[in-house]
């Protein structure tokens, strides 16, 4: 396991989907998905586009730029942390290092 | 989720999400509160592979995605490897729910490379004694072995521990055992009251005091490992005052197909009289979710009774569990006693204020066994 302690992703935390979790797509739910031990939590198509740059190499920094990119003028900082934290909170997202 | 169609007057079912296949009956352990039918020893021979397989495509084809290989115990299958094989491929994610007998290590490797996703290992006990009297067993030993294999292959690891009356009170031995296993979930969900743990029921039903300190306890354990360790702890339905939202409503996200190949919407529904349930031999799965009458029982609203009927909670509860209410009340389509508007709640609260009282069972403990289901098994 590479998460410690009960505190909130930064800006500078690499997340990553860890091993145990699987993102999918579902044609019959027209939606991305992360598979974990005997659960699933159904994406909604933004959240997808987040998840799709958690490689376990760009931070979350990094994410917001790519994100900012390729959707110009809206401003997403805080609720790419927020829902990265869901996720870390959950255990379907860790960080690197921590 | 939308309850009836643009007519309103049929429940429109979404896709089934889970798909559990309980493999086989035949189990080496003989746990005290199984969740098999009491008269499994008259269920009709197990599935082929090759109708596992086609259960399997079925089931994804119907968008299922979340699959538990389970029993009895399913490593008694000895085309396990097949199955999970296939599951992976068509992509399942899957679960293997174990009580570890019949694994060694070369299963466990050849499980990971047929791309088995997670293992749940169940515990009867944290100690030797226990585990090994409930189980009626000498598994302690070997379950302590496969765990530390288990994660020494790389799988995610459940932890299941069954609790009751007889081992509630082990709840910090039981929490430092997750934590030296190294597991990522624990599920600590005190027994429910229908089949095997129904005939113990005098044996295993809690005292409150008792739910209080372990779930107590399991709060302090949650604050020290969290994300590290993921805990839940399920108290028992008749400790609640509101029901369950029972797999999230009747035919809503969960099928079962049991060794015999009938296709129910919960682990227990087999024993509900009145319904015949479909087989996967003689029909397709997509008609068994969504036209077989037997799905179709309870979906939705329109065959609530009061006080379910007109209650602003059924989007929440869907009137709770409807075994419990067949077990509790004897009719299937009442609101589930465990909720304190059903009338014959009080049921439900003179079973609570007896186990509050230490006296001795007046029955005697039955174990799942042959023997056992022959005797007792009611049809």
């Amino acid at each position: 396991m590479t998460t410690t302690g009960g505190t909130q992703l930064t800006l500078g935390d690499v997340p990553v989907v860890p091993a145990r979790c699987r993102l999918q797509w579902e044609a019959a739910q027209q939606g991305y998905v992360i598979l974990y031990p005997e659960g699933m939590v159904k994406l909604s198509a933004s959240a997808a586009e987040i998840v799709k740059r958690v490689d376990g190499r760009a931070s979350i920094a990094d994410i917001l730029d790519s994100l900012a990119q390729a959707f110009p003028g809206a401003d997403l900082r805080d609720d790419v942390l927020e829902f990265l934290n869901a996720g870390y909170e959950r255990g379907w997202i860790e960080a690197q290092g921590r | 989720m939308q309850a009836t169609s643009e007519d309103g007057s049929r429940p429109r079912a979404g896709n089934p999400l889970w798909l559990l296949a309980e493999l086989t009956y035949r189990c080496p352990l003989h746990c005290v509160y199984c969740s098999n039918p009491v008269d499994y020893i008259r269920s009709g021979a197990e599935l082929s592979t090759d109708s596992w397989l086609k259960v399997l495509r079925e089931g994804r084809a119907l968008g299922a995605v979340q699959l538990g290989f389970s029993g009895g115990e399913p490593l008694a299958r000895r085309d396990l490897e097949t199955l999970v094989r296939e599951a992976r491929a068509l992509g399942y994610y899957t679960n293997l729910i174990t009580s570890g007998i019949g694994l060694d290590e070369r299963r466990i490797a050849e499980l990971r490379t047929a791309g088995l996703d997670h293992i749940q290992l169940s515990f009867q006990d944290s100690t030797r004694e226990l585990n090994d009297f409930l189980s009626h067993t000498r598994t302690f030993d070997l379950k302590l072995e496969l765990a530390r294999l288990i994660k020494q292959h790389g799988y995610p690891m459940v932890l299941n521990v069954v609790l009751h009356r007889q081992n509630l009170d082990h709840i910090e031995q039981i929490l430092s055992m997750a934590e030296r296993l190294g597991v990522e979930y624990l599920e600590l969900a005190n027994t429910q009251y229908y089949g095997w743990a129904l005939l113990n029921r005098e044996h295993l039903l809690p005292s409150r005091e008792q739910i209080a300190r372990a779930e107590e306890a399991t709060r302090r354990f949650r604050e020290r490992v969290t994300p590290n360790v993921k805990a839940y702890f399920v108290v028992p339905d008749y400790y609640e005052n509101r029901p369950k939202p029972c797999m999230n409503g009747w035919g809503s996200v969960f099928m079962v197909v049991t060794a015999d190949g009938i296709a129910l919407p919960c682990h227990q529904a087999r024993m509900l009289p009145g319904l015949e349930f479909p087989r996967v031999q003689q029909h397709p799965l997509r008609w068994i979710w969504y036209d077989s009458p037997a799905f179709n029982r309870f979906r939705g609203f329109d065959w609530m009774r009061e006080p379910c009927r007109s209650c602003p909670e059924r989007f929440k509860d869907f009137g709770g569990c409807r075994c419990q209410a067949y077990l509790l009340t004897g009719d299937s389509a009442n609101t589930d006693p465990v909720c304190d508007l059903s009338p014959v709640h009080r049921t439900v609260v003179e079973l609570v204020e007896r186990a509050q009282r230490r006296s001795e069972p007046r029955s005697p403990l039955f174990f799942r066994d042959d023997r056992n289901s022959h005797k007792l098994g009611s049809h």
